[in-house]
C-alpha cells in the first residue's frame, strides 16, 4: 500500500511537486503521465525516500518513509530510477544479484539464485547474463536494471520510464510483465510512461501531472480523452477506439 | 570472513569459468589474489632473511618490527583508500589527496604546541597517540562528514575542497612548527616526512591492534560497500543506510590515517597507486577482493621496494621518495586518461 498525502518538493521557490496526494491500496498497474519537468520523477523519488520531503508525507504499508529503517522499507518498495550510473564494472547477473540484498544481506541463498534466474528469464536476458553492463546495448542494460528491481521482489514497485531504449517488442513484453506482476503476484506497480498508448493498453489507472500537481487521476477511459490530453500536454491530439483499444495520436 | 568468501552478488564458479574462457589470458580474481599473496609472502621472507650473517636471532629481532610496520602501514593505506573511493563515488581520490594526512600532522603539531615541549616529551607516547587519533576522528567527521554525506558529491568539488584543506592544514602546521622551540620540533619532525627507517616502534603494538579492530569492522561492512558502488540512490533503495555507513567509515578511515602517518609519515599518492592497481588486477565488483588485493600490492611495494633499495642499491632512506614518484605518475596518468569524468 502506497499513500502520499500532500507531498511537496521545493527547489528554492519553485514547487516542483505541489501537494500531490494519491493512494494505491490494491494490486494493479498505475501509469503516471505528464510533460517533461512535470515532477513525475521527483514524486516517485520522494515516495521511495531517495529525496528529502519538504511537505506532506509518504507511507508504505502505513510506515512513514522518512522515519522507517531503510532495510525494512527495502523489503516493501523498490524503484527503478530514470538514470542509473555505476561505479563498479558488473555483469548483468551481478547487478540482478544485488536486488536480493534486502533479503540476503549479501549472502545469496538457493532461493536468491532462483529469483535471479527467474528475473533473467522474464526479461529475456539469459543470453547476456554474464556480459558486463558496459558491453551491452542501451535496451539490454535497461532490462537488466528492471530485472534487478524485480529480483528485489517487493509488493510496491516504482518504475521511472522503464521503456527507455526498448524496441517495440521488448516494450510490449515489459508492459505484459507489469500486468502479470499485478495480476498474478498481486504487485502494486507504478510506472512513468511517455507513450500514452502503452498506458491505455496496460494500465488500470492513469495519473496525469502538470507543473508539479496531479491534475487528473482515474481509469483509462476517463483520463484519455482529447480534452484532457490536450490540456495536460498542450498539444492537439486525436483519441480513437481502434478495435476496442483506446488510442491517442498526435495531429501532424 | 564467511560472508565475504562467498560471492556477494550472484556469481557462481561456473560463471567465472565461463567468463575466463572468454577472456583467455586474464587470470580469475582468485588466482590473481593467490599470486599476489605469494609475492607478498616472498617479499617478506626475502626481507627478513637476505644478507643475514652471524647472529640470526639478533638480526631477525631488528628486522621484525620494521616488517610489521610496513605491513600495518601498507594495509592501512590500502584499506582507507579503497573504502574512501567508494564513499566518494570515484576512483581518483584518496584520504591523503583529500587532506587527511595533513590534518593529522596539524593535530600532532597542535598537541605539542598546546601542551608545551616539556609535557609533550614527558607524556607517554602511546597515550599521546591515542589522544591524537581521537581528535583526528572527531575532526574528520565534522570536516568531511558533510562533504561526503551530502547529496551532491561531485568529483571536482571534492578534489578542490580536499586540496584546499590539505594546503591549509599543512601551512598552518608549518607556521606552528616555526613557533616551536627546537626540541619540540625534533620530537615532531620524524613524522613530517615518510621514512621507513625511523619507524615509531613504540607505537607498533597499539597500531597493529587498532588496525586489526578497524579491519574487522570494515569486513562486516564489506557487503554494504559492494551495494554502495551501485550509487547512493540504488543503495538506499536496497536498504543500505548510506549516511550511517559514511559516518562509521569516515571514523575508521581517520584511525587508519592516524596509524599510518604516526608510524612512517605522510605518503600522498601511494594509496591511489595500490588501489588503482588492485582495480586493474581484480576489478571492483567485490570490495573484499579489491581491498585484499590493494593490501597485498601495498605490502609487495613497501617490503619488496625496501629490500631492493637496501640490498641492491644500498640506499637507506629513499623508499618514500621512490614510492611517491611512482604514485604521482600514476595519479597524473589516471587523471589524464579519465579526463576527470
Ligand atoms: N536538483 C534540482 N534542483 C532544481 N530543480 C530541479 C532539480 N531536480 C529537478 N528539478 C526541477 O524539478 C522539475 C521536475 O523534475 P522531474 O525530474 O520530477 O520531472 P519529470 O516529470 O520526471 O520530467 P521528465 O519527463 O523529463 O523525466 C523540473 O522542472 C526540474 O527542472
Ligand atoms: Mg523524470
Amino acid at each position: 500500500m502506497i499513500e502520499a498525502a500532500a507531498l511537496t518538493k521545493l527547489y528554492g521557490k519553485a514547487r516542483v511537486v505541489d501537494e500531490a496526494s494519491l493512494t494505491l491500496a490494491s494490486p494493479g498497474v498505475t501509469a503516471i503521465i505528464g510533460p517533461n519537468g512535470a515532477g513525475k520523477s521527483t514524486l516517485l523519488s520522494m515516495i521511495a525516500r531517495l529525496l528529502p520531503i519538504d511537505g506532506g508525507r509518504a507511507l508504505i504499508d502505513g510506515l512513514d518513509v522518512t522515519r522507517t529503517r531503510g532495510d525494512e522499507l527495502a523489503k516493501r518498495i523498490s524503484i527503478l530510477k530514470q538514470e542509473n550510473g555505476l561505479m563498479a564494472r558488473l555483469t548483468a547477473r551481478d547487478l540482478i544479484g544485488f536486488g536480493r540484498f534486502p533479503h540476503s544481506k549479501g549472502r545469496l541463498t538457493p532461493t536468491d539464485y532462483e529469483k535471479i534466474e527467474e528475473a533473467l528469464t522474464f526479461l529475456d536476458l539469459l543470453p547476456f547474463a554474464d556480459r558486463f553492463l558496459d558491453e551491452m546495448s542501451g535496451g539490454q542494460r535497461q532490462r537488466a536494471f528492471v530485472a534487478m528491481v524485480l529480483a528485489q521482489d517487493t509488493r510496491a514497485i516504482l518504475l521511472d520510464e522503464p521503456l527507455n531504449n526498448l524496441d517495440m517488442r521488448h516494450a510490449v513484453a515489459m508492459m505484459r510483465l507489469m500486468r502479470r506482476a499485478a495480476d498474478e503476484l498481486g504487485k502494486i506497480v507504478v510506472v512513468v510512461l511517455h507513450d500514452i498508448n502503452f498506458a491505455c493498453a496496460y494500465a488500470d489507472r492513469i495519473i496525469a501531472m502538470q507543473g508539479g500537481r496531479i491534475v487528473v487521476d482515474g481509469p483509462v477511459e476517463e483520463v484519455v480523452s482529447e480534452e484532457t490530453i490536450e490540456a495536460v500536454f498542450g498539444l492537439p491530439v486525436m483519441v480513437r477506439d481502434v478495435e476496442g483499444q483506446r488510442t491517442c495520436l498526435f495531429r501532424a | 570472513m564467511a560472508d565475504v568468501a562467498k560471492p556477494a552478488n550472484g556469481e557462481t564458479l561456473r560463471d567465472r569459468e565461463h567468463r575466463s574462457g572468454r577472456r583467455v589470458a586474464w587470470p580469475t580474481s582468485r588466482q590473481m589474489l593467490a599470486l599476489l599473496a605469494i609475492l607478498a609472502l616472498a617479499s617478506c621472507l626475502v626481507f627478513m632473511t637476505v644478507g643475514v650473517r652471524g647472529n640470526w636471532g639478533f638480526v631477525l629481532q631488528l628486522r621484525a618490527p620494521k616488517l610489521l610496520a610496513m605491513i600495518v602501514v601498507g594495509h592501512a593505506i590500502a584499506l582507507s583508500t579503497v573504502t574512501l573511493q567508494t564513499l566518494a563515488g570515484n576512483r581518483i581520490l584518496a584520504p591523503s589527496i583529500m587532506g587527511f594526512d595533513s590534518l593529522y600532522i596539524l593535530i600532532q603539531t597542535l598537541m605539542v604546541f598546546l601542551a608545551g615541549t616539556a609535557l609533550a616529551m614527558a607524556i607517554d607516547p602511546i597515550a599521546l597517540f591515542i589522544a591524537e587519533t581521537a581528535v583526528m576522528v572527531l575532526f574528520a567527521l565534522t570536516l568531511y562528514g558533510k562533504l561526503l554525506g551530502g547529496a551532491t558529491r561531485d568529483l571536482h568539488r571534492l578534489l578542490l575542497v580536499g586540496v584546499i584543506l590539505g594546503v591549509f592544514f599543512r601551512s598552518t602546521a608549518s607556521f606552528l612548527q616555526r613557533l616551536l622551540d627546537p626540541n619540540a620540533f625534533l620530537v615532531l619532525q620524524d613524522t613530517f616526512y615518510a621514512s621507513f627507517n625511523t619507524v615509531r616502534s613504540d607505537l607498533l603494538l597499539i597500531a597493529a591492534v587498532l588496525i586489526g579492530i578497524v579491519t574487522a569492522i570494515f569486513w562486516r561492512l564489506v557487503p554494504q560497500f559492494d551495494v554502495l558502488s551501485l550509487g547512493r540512490d540504488t543503495a538506499t533503495s536496497l536498504g543500505v543506510d548510506s549516511t550511517r555507513l559514511t559516518r562509521i567509515s569516515l571514523g575508521l578511515i581517520a584511525v587508519l590515517v592516524s596509524v599510518s602517518v604516526a608510524l612512517v609519515g605522510p605518503l600522498t599518492f601511494f594509496g591511489l597507486l595500490v588501489a588503482s592497481l588492485a582495480v586493474v588486477l581484480v576489478g571492483s565488483r567485490r570490495h573484499a577482493e579489491t581491498i585484499l588485493a590493494a593490501s597485498l600490492i601495498a605490502v609487495i611495494c613497501l617490503v619488496g621496494g625496501q629490500t631492493v633499495l637496501e640490498r641492491v642499491f644500498q640506499f637507506d632512506t629513499a623508499l618514500g621518495i621512490v614510492i611517491e614518484f611512482f604514485g604521482g605518475i600514476a595519479f597524473i596518468a589516471i587523471i589524464l586518461k579519465r579526463g576527470f569524468t
